[in-house]
C-alpha cells in the first residue's frame, strides 16, 4: 500500500514544474550567496586621519595604519570638524586625531594621545574597527618602547590572541552551519505540511479517506519523500561546503547524519501538528512562517543564546533548532562527535516523540 | 443492503440532519431530493464513515459504520460532489492509483467500468485537470467502481453537467443497477427524481417523504391548477390573496396553486378578471415531484 502511496508522491512532485528544481536551486543559492553576501567580517575601514604633529613618528602610525590591510585612508583632515564633516558625508568610517606634538611628548614624556572616534550606526563595525585601531596604536607603542629603550614602562602583562575553532575568525564558516539547518528545517517542515493541507484544500483527502488507506500510512507516504530530500539537500550542502568553503566537518560527517536525521523528525512533527489544524494554504503558510521565524531567532543562529536575557533562554530553551544548530556547528567548527554531544541528541529525540505524539493527537482530534 | 436509523448531526447550533431513517435494498437506485443546504452532503458524510453522527446508526450490508468502518471502506464507491482526483496525474494514473489502494487492478474488474471509461479511454493519457466536466465525472465514477463496491454513494453527480451528459450519467446508473450494484444519490433537481426506483424529499435535514416518485405524486390528494396572464408578477401577487387558494409558487412560466376542489376554478377567474389580468389561462394539471415538495412545507 505505502508503495503506491509513494509512488504517487514521487510522481506528482516530479511532474510539478517548479519543485524539483526548487530542492536543487534554494541550497544552491542559499549556500553559495548568502555566505558571501552576509559577510560580517569588518575590513577595508575608510579612516580618515587628523594629523596635528606631521612628524616622522605620527607619519609612521600611519603607514602601520594604512598597510594594516584593514583601513583604507580615505583622507587627511586638517581640523577634527572637518574630519567628522567626511564622515556625515560617509566617505569615512572612522577618525583617528594625532595630538600636535606627539613626537615630542612621547620622546620627552614616554607618552603621547591620539583620539579615535568611530561611527556607531553599525555597533559591530564601529566597536570592532575602533578595537582593531587600538590593536594597531598598542602594537606600534611597544615598538617605541623597544626603540626608544624605556626602562620599567614595558607591560606586565602581554596578550596573545588566539581564535580557537575558528582561528581566521571567518564569520563564514560561523553562517554556513547555520543556513544548513535552516535549509532542512524549512523543506522538512514546510514541504509534506503543504503537501497535506492542499491535499485537503483540493477534496482528494477526502476521497483517499474513503479507501482502505490507514491514515498512518498516509501520513508516512507524506513524510517519507520530503525527509529524503530533507537529507539529500542536506548532502549537497556538505558537498558546497568543502568544495566551495573548504569546510570540513571535523566531527565526521556521520554525526552529522545521525543528528539530522533526528532532526527531521522534529522539524516534520511540528509541520504536522500545524497541518492538522489548517484548512488552507494560506492560513497553514501564515502559522509556519510565524514558528519558523521563532525557531530562526530564538536559536543560535544568528545571536548566541548565551547573550540573551533570561526570559529569551527560557524561550529558547523551548527550540529544538537551537540544540541542532547548536550540534551541526560544533560538530563543523569544533570537531565535537555525537558522543561529544549526546545532551543534545536525547533533548532532540525527546522532542521527535513529543511532537510526534501531539500530531496524532491533534489529527485524531480533528477527525 | 442500506440502513439509515434515527440519525441526527448537529453543528455547534445548526442541526444539519434531524432524526432520518431510510432503507435501500439491494440493487436499489435510491434518490435523495432536495435543494442546497438540506442536509444531503452531511448525510452522505455519515453514511461513507467520513462524519459521525450525533445519534443514531447506519448499517451498510450489516456492518456499523461505528466498529466496521474499515470494512465497510473495502467495499463502497464514494463520488463527492465536488472533483477530487489527483488534477496532476492522467486519467489512466488515476485510476491505476484507485484500483491498487483497494488491492486490485484495472484488468481484474475492467467489465464494470468498459461501458464508463471507454468514455475517456481516448484521453488516457491526459491529466485529470485538464479534462472536461462531464468527463472529469465519467473518470469519478470510474475510480468510484473500479474495486467494485456493494454500495455506490454519489453525491450530485450531475450537478453543473450539460443536460445530454446528464442523460448520459443516468443511463449508465441503470446499466450499474442492473448488475447489482446498489446505488445511493442525491441531487438538487427534481425532474432527475422520476429516474430513482424510490426517493426520499429532504427539507432542512428531515426526511418530508420516502417513496417511490410514482407513489409521492399519487398521495398528492389535492387539486393542483396551473395559471397564466399578461402581468405574472402581479398575478402571483393577487392569486395568493384568493382565500380558496392554499399555495401558489412560481414554475417556470406558470403559476402552480394548490385549491381544494376544481369548483374553484370559475370563482379564481372571475376573481382575478376583475383584478383587470388580462388573457387569464386557468387548467388543472397533474403534479411533478417538485409541486410534492414545494407543497410539503
Amino acid at each position: 500500500m505505502l508503495k503506491f502511496l509513494l509512488e504517487k508522491e514521487f510522481k506528482q512532485f516530479m511532474r510539478n514544474p517548479v519543485m524539483p528544481r526548487m530542492v536543487l536551486i534554494m541550497p544552491l543559492v542559499m549556500m553559495i550567496v548568502f555566505p558571501l553576501a552576509t559577510n560580517r567580517q569588518v575590513q577595508d575601514i575608510t579612516i580618515s586621519i587628523v594629523d596635528n604633529d606631521k612628524s616622522q613618528y605620527s607619519m609612521e602610525l600611519v603607514n602601520k595604519i594604512t598597510s594594516s590591510g584593514y583601513f583604507i585612508l580615505s583622507d587627511y583632515s586638517s581640523n577634527y570638524s572637518n574630519a567628522l564633516k567626511s564622515v556625515e558625508k560617509g566617505d569615512a568610517y572612522i577618525i583617528l586625531e594625532i595630538e600636535k606634538g606627539f613626537e615630542k611628548n612621547i620622546v620627552k614624556e614616554g607618552s603621547a594621545n591620539v583620539i579615535i572616534s568611530a561611527n556607531a550606526v553599525d555597533i559591530f563595525k564601529g566597536s570592532v574597527g575602533a578595537s582593531y585601531l587600538s590593536n594597531i596604536i598598542y602594537d606600534y607603542s611597544l615598538e617605541l618602547q623597544e626603540k626608544l629603550a624605556f626602562i620599567n614602562t614595558s607591560p606586565a602583562i602581554n596578550i596573545i590572541p588566539l581564535n580557537e575553532f575558528n582561528q581566521t575568525l571567518n564569520y563564514k564558516n560561523f553562517m554556513i552551519p547555520a543556513i544548513m539547518v535552516m535549509l532542512v528545517t524549512m523543506i522538512t517542515c514546510f514541504l509534506p505540511t503543504l503537501n497535506i493541507v492542499s491535499e485537503k484544500e483540493k477534496g482528494t483527502m477526502e476521497q483517499i479517506n474513503v479507501t482502505p488507506v490507514n491514515k498512518f500510512i498516509f501520513i508516512l507516504s507524506k513524510l517519507i519523500p520530503y525527509l529524503i530530500m530533507g537529507i539529500i539537500v542536506f548532502t549537497i550542502c556538505i558537498i558546497i561546503a568543502k568544495f566551495l568553503y573548504h569546510l570540513d566537518a571535523k566531527g565526521g560527517i556521520l554525526s552529522l547524519y545521525i543528528f539530522t536525521l533526528v532532526y527531521v523528525f522534529v522539524s516534520s512533527g511540528l509541520g504536522l501538528i500545524i497541518s492538522n489544524y489548517s484548512y488552507s494554504m494560506q492560513q497553514a503558510m501564515f502559522v509556519m512562517f510565524f514558528f519558523v521565524m521563532i525557531l530562526f531567532f530564538m536559536s543560535n543562529l544568528f545571536t548566541p543564546v548565551a547573550y540573551m536575557p533570561e526570559w529569551g533562554q527560557a524561550i529558547a530553551a523551548f527550540n529544538p533548532l537551537k540544540y541542532y544548530g547548536h550540534a551541526v556547528r560544533s560538530i563543523y567548527l569544533k570537531g565535537a562527535v555525537f558522543s561529544d554531544m549526546y545532551r543534545e541528541l536525547i533533548i532532540l529525540g525527546i522532542f521527535a516523540v513529543v511532537l510526534n505524539i501531539l500530531a496524532v493527537i491533534s489529527y485524531k482530534k480533528n477527525e | 443492503m442500506v440502513k439509515v436509523e434515527n440519525i441526527s448531526k448537529a453543528f455547534k447550533k445548526m442541526q444539519a440532519l434531524n432524526d432520518v431513517s431510510f432503507h435501500a435494498e439491494k440493487g436499489e437506485l435510491f434518490g435523495i431530493i432536495g435543494p442546497d443546504g438540506a442536509g444531503k452532503t452531511t448525510l452522505f458524510r455519515i453514511m461513507t464513515t467520513l462524519t459521525i453522527p450525533d445519534n443514531g446508526t447506519v448499517l451498510i450490508n450489516n456492518r456499523s459504520i461505528f466498529t466496521d468502518y474499515m470494512e465497510i471502506r473495502k467495499n463502497i464507491g464514494y463520488m463527492p460532489g465536488r472533483f477530487a482526483l489527483y488534477q496532476d496525474l492522467t486519467v489512466e494514473e488515476n485510476l491505476n492509483f484507485f484500483a491498487s489502494v483497494f488491492n486490485t487492478t484495472i484488468e481484474e474488474n475492467y467489465h464494470l467500468v468498459k461501458g464508463i471509461y471507454s468514455h475517456i479511454a481516448p484521453f488516457k493519457n491526459r491529466k485529470a485537470g485538464k479534462l472536461s466536466g462531464g468527463m472529469k465525472q465519467k473518470l469519478a465514477l470510474s475510480c468510484a467502481l473500479i474495486h467494485k463496491p456493494e454500495v455506490l454513494f454519489l453525491d450530485e453527480p450531475t450537478t453543473g453537467v450539460d443536460p445530454v451528459s446528464r442523460k448520459e450519467f443516468w443511463d449508465m446508473l441503470y446499466d450499474l443497477k442492473n448488475i447489482g450494484i446498489t446505488i445511493i444519490v442525491s441531487t438538487p433537481y427534481m425532474d432527475e427524481a422520476s429516474r430513482c426506483d424510490r426517493i426520499a424529499l429532504i427539507k432542512n435535514g428531515v426526511f418530508i417523504d420516502v417513496d417511490t416518485p410514482e407513489n409521492i405524486i399519487n398521495n398528492f390528494n389535492q387539486t393542483l391548477i396551473a395559471l397564466k396572464a399578461d402581468n405574472m408578477r402581479q398575478l402571483l401577487k393577487d392569486v395568493r390573496k384568493c382565500s380558496q387558494i392554499k399555495s401558489a409558487f412560481a414554475f417556470g412560466a406558470e403559476i402552480h396553486a394548490v385549491i381544494d376542489s376544481d369548483d374553484y376554478i370559475n370563482d379564481i377567474n372571475n376573481q382575478l378578471k376583475s383584478l383587470n389580468h388580462k388573457n387569464i389561462e386557468i387548467y388543472r394539471i397533474s403534479p411533478a415531484i417538485e409541486d410534492c415538495y414545494i407543497w410539503s412545507r
